[in-house]
Parts: structure tokens; C-alpha cells; sequence
């Protein structure tokens, strides 16, 4: 399974929807890096007598929220504040995910029993549940929160990246460095690794858009970020008292979300096609 | 047979053991002294030392465990710190509420996306697949709570003709029977021949319900799609073609029976999630069920509610699992013939 960068792109450009998602993710890690540049307000700035103006009002084009601070401005900072929270619990995971699949799937025996037995706990829980649970032992804040979805994460990492090693450690390549005398450590994450990476990516990529719903729902549920932090599922939270009075603050910051969220999804289903046709070529 | 299901059975008991075990200590260790808590920040160093002594939290962990493990084998989840309620008790007048919707939820997603998902696999690359994957896509990557503030404005709001939260008009003089409130209202039309029980019941569900389904939906019409196009393309299905048999009994009679069993997973799975993701969905329309119930413990930080509720739900989950594979055992004589040979 090597594959070529130029190749995987070509296979992209192919399906448009794939190609459309890697647009929305770009779009989204710009937008949520060069932040100050496409903001036109502080997104944190209180602005009393220029509350809750409509959509296209001077200045304000996306209107300002019940504090008067413009939508817009926090729509593109909660970019940045989700981009934040994808790759910090993205990255517990992922770490902590494969080395359990790694050393699990190429160990094998009561190290393996053991570990996948914990790993069946944790997906006895269902998945928000767990991640609600550690933040309420954690305590809620956005750091945690992203701990907390890191490690609810954890079990399917583990599990994708063993079921790979499992079958990747009965290749040739392997036996060859073994009996040239390569150690465990060097077989695991020089040899093998490279060539598990794939389907743990595509993981990752699904995993992006699942981390910043699950974050949007722990801030709505007040366990996650704190006022006055722009991040989507708070801004969401705060506009249910306004459903009757001002649509916009309640529509805005969810179609935001729903958009890069849609951008991860498409992008990690296009992949995955992309390596089922490889594997069944 | 009969061991497959014992040896299925033995399975879930050390599961649920390490269930309730995360759930104990995740929650004993959280930061603040319920007792503390309980009293507020003026109470007395002695009071507190009273109550903790009272509610046994002045013995090491360990004990603490072992007690609280006795106690669940004997169904006790202690009391509510703050209703001073035994938590099985609230439990049990709550628990109607979330299976009336989660089972509403489920059957409208089972429906719509059983459907939706073998039709969209019948027409392949059709307007009407694109139409419907899109839409299970946006069903997939939306905040549900957002969807729900959504239909509450255009509903409730704009359009007026939908509730906004509840599970009855409020001002019905209602006194619940099961505690199944369509149930009651229509055991109510009996006595008092009044349709309008029933029809505000009803009505209440019909948000919630939607939104809840929405997840499960989208997910379900994804996989009866995939599966649908694995099956269609078995040499068996080719054949029933060639015999001309018409397009609509294949699908019904011959692919989606072939389809269900992994549909079927995807559906007990999605159930399960489903009584998680309540949480949410029971807040944001004021629906008086397990969700909201945790919902309000963990932010008044009632720890007995807390480690109730996920261990009932996790309970759940688990059950449905095993009784999903029992039933597959069932069914299915190459799945139990596999197991044992493992």
C-alpha cells in the first residue's frame, strides 16, 4: 500500500466531492488562521446601543448579537476556536490511539486481551456520554473538553489501527527486517507505521468534524468553552433566548459549523472510497 | 446454540462490571465535597463532617466501592442530594418520558430511512440519490441542539402551529397513569371521550421527535443504500432478474431481507446513541426525561443522579447489543457456527 502523494491527489481531483471537502478545509484552516485579517470587529468588544441589528446593517453584514458585538467577526474567530479543538483532541487520539492499535496488534497475546477489553468498555459507553462524564470530572472548560473528546476518541484509532497491523506484520518486509535482526520499537514505528498510516488518516479526517460537533455540544451544554469565548456551539447556546426576537443570532454560527463539518465529512468518505477501490483493486 | 447465548450472556457481566466501575470512580473523583455542596458555603466544619459521615464519604474509596457495587446488584443508586429521592425512584416516573421519545425517534428513523436509503440505491446516480445522500450528509454534520432551535422558530414560532417544548399543554389538568403520555391520553379518551388529550400529546412529540431522528436517519439511509448495492450485485439477485421477476419484489422480497442484518446493527446501534444524545435534545425542549434529568445533575453537580443515569443508559446500550446478537445467533446459523469455531 504506497501510495503517492501526486497519486492520492489525482484519485481526489477525480471525485468532486472529495475535492469540494479539501476546498471547505482549506477555506476553514485559513479563515481560522489569518482570523484577524478577515474579522472587521473584536470579537469580543461590547457595543450596548448596537444590539441585535439585523443582517446587512452598516457595518455589521452578518448584524451583532445581543451584546452588540458583530456576528460575523466571532463566526471567524470561532473558526480559529474550532481549528483549536480539532487538532488538540484530533491529536490526543491519534497519538494515544495508535500506539495502543501498534503495540496491541504486533504484541498480541494477554497484552492485546487487556488492552481491547478496556477499549470494549469504553465503547460501551455511548460516545457522548463518555465524553460528558470526563468533563464532569475534569471540570468544564474548553481545555478539558478537548481532553475529553481526545479520549473518548481514543477507541476507534485503536481499534482501526490494529485491525491494519494485524494484517501488515504478516508481509515479507517484515519477516525480512526481523530476521536481519530489527528490534520491536524499530519494526513497530519505523517499519510498520508508515504503511498503517492511511486508514488511521481517514479516521482522522471523519474524526476532525465529530470533534468540533462534540465540542459545539459540551459548550452548549455549558460544560465546554465559557462566555465570552466566540466558539460556535456557546454562540449557538446563547441564542436560544432570542429564537422569538432575532433569527440571525440563532441561524449564523450553526450554518458555520454545519459547513466545515460537511467539508471534514465529505473529504474523509472520499478518501476512504478512494483506499477501499485501492485495497479491492 | 444455548451456548452461544450463555457464553454471550457471561459476556456482558464482566462489561457492565467495568461500566459501573469507570462511572464510580470518574465521578467519586471529580473536584468539590457533595457534602459541602449540599450544605452551601456557610455550613459548619462539624455539619459537614456529620453529613459526610452520614453519607458514607468519610470511608476510604475502596469501601466506598464495594458498597456502592452491593448496592447496584440490589438495584439501590442511592439519593438524590438534592430531591433527597431515592434515585431508582425518580428514575422509574422519568424513564417513560425518553423511551416514549427515543421510541418515537427510532421508528420514524427506521421508516423514512429504510426507504429513503433502498430507494436512493435503486435509482444509483439518479437526482433523487444525490437529493437524498446530500440531505443525509447535512443530517450527519449538523449540531442537533441547532437543528432544534431551528424548528422551534420556523414551527413554533414563525409559523405557529407546532409546541415549543413540554410534553402536554401545560394548562390540561393531566395525572399521568403509565407515565406514557400518549398512552394516558388515550386511555383518558376512553373515559372522557376528549380527543384533545391525545392531540396535544401528539403534537408535543412531533419536534422533539423529528430532531432525535435525524441522526439516526441520515445513517441508516446511508447504510440500507450500501448494503442495498452489495446485495444487488450477488449473482442470486442477477438470477431472479434473468427470471423476470419485477424490480420492486427483488428489492422487497429478495435484496432488503438480505440488506437487514446489517441495517438492523446500525439501527440497534443508533438506539443506543440515541438515549445519549436525549441529553441534548430533552434540554433544549424542556422534555422531562433521563437526558434532561442528567442534564440538570451534573450542573448542580447531583452525583447519585449522574452516576445513575449513565450507568442506566449504558445498561441500555449493552442490553441492546446482546439481545442484537442473540437474536443474529437466531437467525443466522452462520454466525453461531463462526463463533464457536474461534
Amino acid at each position: 500500500m504506497n501510495t503517492t502523494i501526486r497519486e492520492m491527489l489525482f484519485l481526489l481531483w477525480r471525485s468532486k466531492a472529495a475535492f469540494f471537502g479539501l476546498f471547505v478545509i482549506l477555506l476553514f484552516y485559513i479563515v481560522g488562521i489569518f482570523a484577524p485579517v478577515f474579522a472587521t470587529h473584536d470579537p469580543i468588544e461590547q457595543n450596548i446601543d448596537q444590539r441585535k441589528l439585523p443582517p446587512f446593517s452598516e457595518g455589521y453584514i452578518l448584524g451583532t448579537d445581543e451584546l452588540g458585538r458583530d456576528l460575523y467577526s466571532r463566526i471567524v474567530y470561532g473558526a480559529r476556536v474550532s481549528m483549536l479543538i480539532g487538532v488538540v483532541s484530533v491529536s490526543i487520539a491519534l497519538v494515544i490511539g495508535t500506539t495502543i492499535g501498534m503495540i496491541s496488534g504486533y504484541l498480541g497475546g494477554a497484552v492485546d486481551t487487556i488492552s481491547m477489553r478496556v477499549i470494549d468498555i469504553m465503547l460501551s459507553f455511548p460516545y457522548v456520554l463518555l465524553t460528558i462524564v470526563i468533563v464532569s470530572l475534569l471540570g468544564s472548560s474548553l481545555v478539558n473538553a478537548m481532553i475529553a473528546i481526545g479520549i473518548s476518541h481514543i477507541p476507534r484509532y485503536a481499534r482501526v489501527c490494529r485491525a491494519a497491523v494485524l494484517s501488515e506484520k504478516e508481509q515479507d518486509y517484515v519477516m525480512a527486517e526481523q530476521s536481519l535482526g530489527a528490534g520491536s520499537f524499530h519494526l513497530m514505528f519505523k517499519s510498520i507505521l508508515p504503511n498503517v498510516l492511511a486508514p488511521v488518516m481517514v479516521q482522522a479526517t471523519l474524526g476532525f468534524g465529530d470533534a468540533i460537533l462534540s465540542a459545539a455540544a459540551l459548550s452548549f451544554l455549558g460544560l465546554g468553552a465559557q462566555p465570552p469565548t466566540p466558539e460556535w456551539g456557546l454562540m449557538i447556546a446563547s441564542s436560544r433566548d432570542f429564537v422569538t426576537s432575532a433569527w440571525w443570532i440563532v441561524t449564523f454560527p450553526g450554518l458555520a459549523t454545519l459547513f466545515a463539518v460537511v467539508g471534514f465529512n465529505v473529504f474523509g468518505d472520499g478518501m476512504r472510497d478512494i483506499l477501499d477501490v485501492r485495497l479491492h483493486d | 446454540m444455548l451456548s452461544y447465548i450463555l457464553r454471550r450472556l457471561l459476556q456482558f457481566i464482566p462489561t457492565m462490571l467495568g461500566a459501573v466501575t469507570v462511572v464510580f470512580f470518574l465521578i467519586s473523583l471529580a473536584p468539590g465535597d457533595p457534602a459541602r455542596i449540599m450544605l452551601g458555603e456557610r455550613a459548619q466544619k462539624e455539619q459537614i463532617e456529620e453529613l459526610r459521615e452520614e453519607l458514607g464519604l468519610d470511608k476510604p474509596l475502596v469501601q466506598r466501592y464495594g458498597i456502592y457495587l452491593l448496592n447496584v446488584v440490589q438495584l439501590d443508586l442511592g439519593k438524590s442530594i438534592f430531591s433527597q429521592r431515592p434515585v431508582v425512584e425518580e428514575m422509574l416516573e422519568l424513564f417513560p418520558a425518553t423511551i416514549e421519545l427515543s421510541l418515537v425517534a427510532i421508528t420514524i428513523a427506521t421508516i423514512v430511512g429504510i426507504f429513503l436509503g433502498s430507494l436512493a440505491a435503486v435509482k444509483r446516480n439518479s437526482p433523487f440519490d444525490y437529493i437524498s445522500m446530500s440531505g443525509a450528509l447535512v443530517g450527519v454534520s449538523m449540531p442537533v441542539f441547532w437543528l432544534g432551535l431551528i424548528c422551534i422558530m420556523l414551527f413554533s414560532v414563525i409559523l405557529d402551529i407546532l409546541p415549543t417544548g413540554g410534553r402536554i399543554n401545560a394548562r390540561y389538568f393531566f395525572l399521568p397513569i403509565t407515565n406514557f403520555y400518549v398512552i394516558d391520553s388515550i386511555i383518558l379518551f376512553f373515559q372522557e371521550k376528549d380527543w384533545s388529550y391525545l392531540t396535544s400529546s401528539l403534537l408535543h412529540l412531533v419536534l422533539p421527535a423529528s430532531v432525535l431522528a435525524t441522526v439516526p436517519l441520515a445513517v441508516i439511509a446511508r447504510t440500507t443504500r450500501s448494503s442495498m448495492l452489495e446485495v444487488l450485485k450477488q449473482d442470486y439477485v442477477r438470477t431472479v432478474r434473468s427470471l423476470g421477476v419485477p424490480r420492486f419484489r427483488i428489492i422487497r422480497v429478495y435484496a432488503l431481507k438480505n440488506a437487514m442484518l446489517t441495517i438492523l446493527t446500525v439501527i440497534s446501534i443508533q438506539f443506543g446513541l440515541l438515549l445519549s444524545s436525549a441529553i441534548l435534545t430533552e434540554t433544549i425542549f424542556a422534555w422531562p426525561g433521563i437526558g434532561r434529568w442528567i442534564y440538570t445533575g451534573i450542573a448542580a453537580r447531583d452525583y447519585p443522579v449522574v452516576q445513575g443515569g449513565v450507568i442506566l443508559i449504558v445498561g441500555i446500550f449493552l442490553i441492546i447489543n446482546l439481545v442484537v446478537d442473540v437474536v443474529y445467533a437466531l437467525v443466522d446459523p452462520r454466525i453461531r457456527i463462526t463463533k464457536k469455531a474461534e
